[in-house]
């Protein structure tokens, strides 16, 4: 998994795009511009991001869950 | 007499949308979609920690800022584990500085080689030769190139062809041979006796009505 370790922990980029999340929901186009990762690695972040149940999908928008919150919240700055 | 039967599989042409895959990468999980508005250059070589193959993924490692620019990603792909390609592209770093940054496709099952016609029997059974399929930001392969395996790939050439590429899509042009950006273009030829005539008086620099060239 790139963007959620085996223990449950997020990687170096799921955590950047957990943060790009937290502060603001958007496209993928988006959480790449501000997590500062190439887009073919955000949508398949995003994907596995989703199927965790940390980040749902409305349409082309991206959002945190509750539990991708809580997450996303628990990261150090 | 033993009947000896051959999978025909076709092969992807130019021209043709890329064939889907979904794979295991050193980036984790990846599907073709997900390179979509972007361009790929999806390219196999024969196995990791051989020499060739090393001198190659430390020159793709060099023009992906170049590539990045012209906002195409590049995605390697041999018949390797992710182990293995994770511990080559770490072995290649510490020995040589340079961090490869693309993901590589683990294709155990072959699925994506086959797919793409990356085994060539002829070359080896069981190894991908060295392929390079350019494709574009609307999934489309627009350039297919096979070496050898004796052959390291010419990454001027590859960077020439994107360039050429995408001066055609954005231009409506042709490129000369051995064009390189800022050089003259060739304007499409006519494809009726009267754009013919009407050709040579448009002021373009003209061999004869059918090879025009033109500065953008």
């Amino acid at each position: 998994m790139a963007c959620i370790s085996p223990d449950g922990k997020p990687t170096v980029s799921g955590a950047k795009m957990l943060r790009a999340l937290k502060a603001t929901a958007g496209s993928a186009e988006e959480v790449s511009q501000s997590a500062g990762l190439p887009l073919f690695r955000v949508r398949s972040g995003l994907r596995e991001l989703a199927q965790a149940g940390l980040v749902s999908q409305k349409g082309e928008q991206y959002e945190l869950s509750a539990k991708g919150g809580e997450l996303a919240d628990s990261l150090p700055a | 007499m033993e009947e000896v039967k051959e999978q025909v599989i076709s092969l992807p042409r130019l021209g043709q949308p890329a064939p889907p895959f979904e794979v295991v990468t050193t980036q984790g999980p990846l599907k073709l979609e997900d390179y979509k508005d972007s361009w790929l250059i999806l390219f196999s070589h024969p196995a990791d920690f051989t020499p060739v193959c090393t001198t190659e993924f430390i020159a793709f490692a060099k023009i992906y800022p170049e590539l990045q620019k012209r906002g195409v990603e590049l995605l390697g792909l041999s018949v390797d584990s992710v182990s293995s390609h994770i511990a080559w592209a770490r072995n290649v770093e510490e020995k040589t500085g340079v961090k490869i940054p693309f993901p590589i496709i683990a294709d155990l099952n072959k699925e994506v080689s086959t797919a793409y016609g990356m085994i060539h029997p002829g070359q080896s059974k069981t190894e991908t030769v060295r392929c390079v399929f350019i494709i574009d930001d609307k999934q489309v392969i627009r350039t297919i190139l096979y070496y050898p395996l004796t052959t390291g790939r010419n990454m001027d050439e590859i960077v020439h062809i994107i360039d050429a590429l995408q001066t055609t899509d954005a231009n409506g042009v042709a490129t000369p041979a051995n064009w390189r950006p800022g050089d003259k273009v060739v304007v499409p030829p006519p494809n009726t006796q009267e754009m013919a005539e009407q050709r040579l008086k448009e002021g373009y620099e003209c061999v004869d009505w059918y090879l025009c060239q033109k500065k953008l």
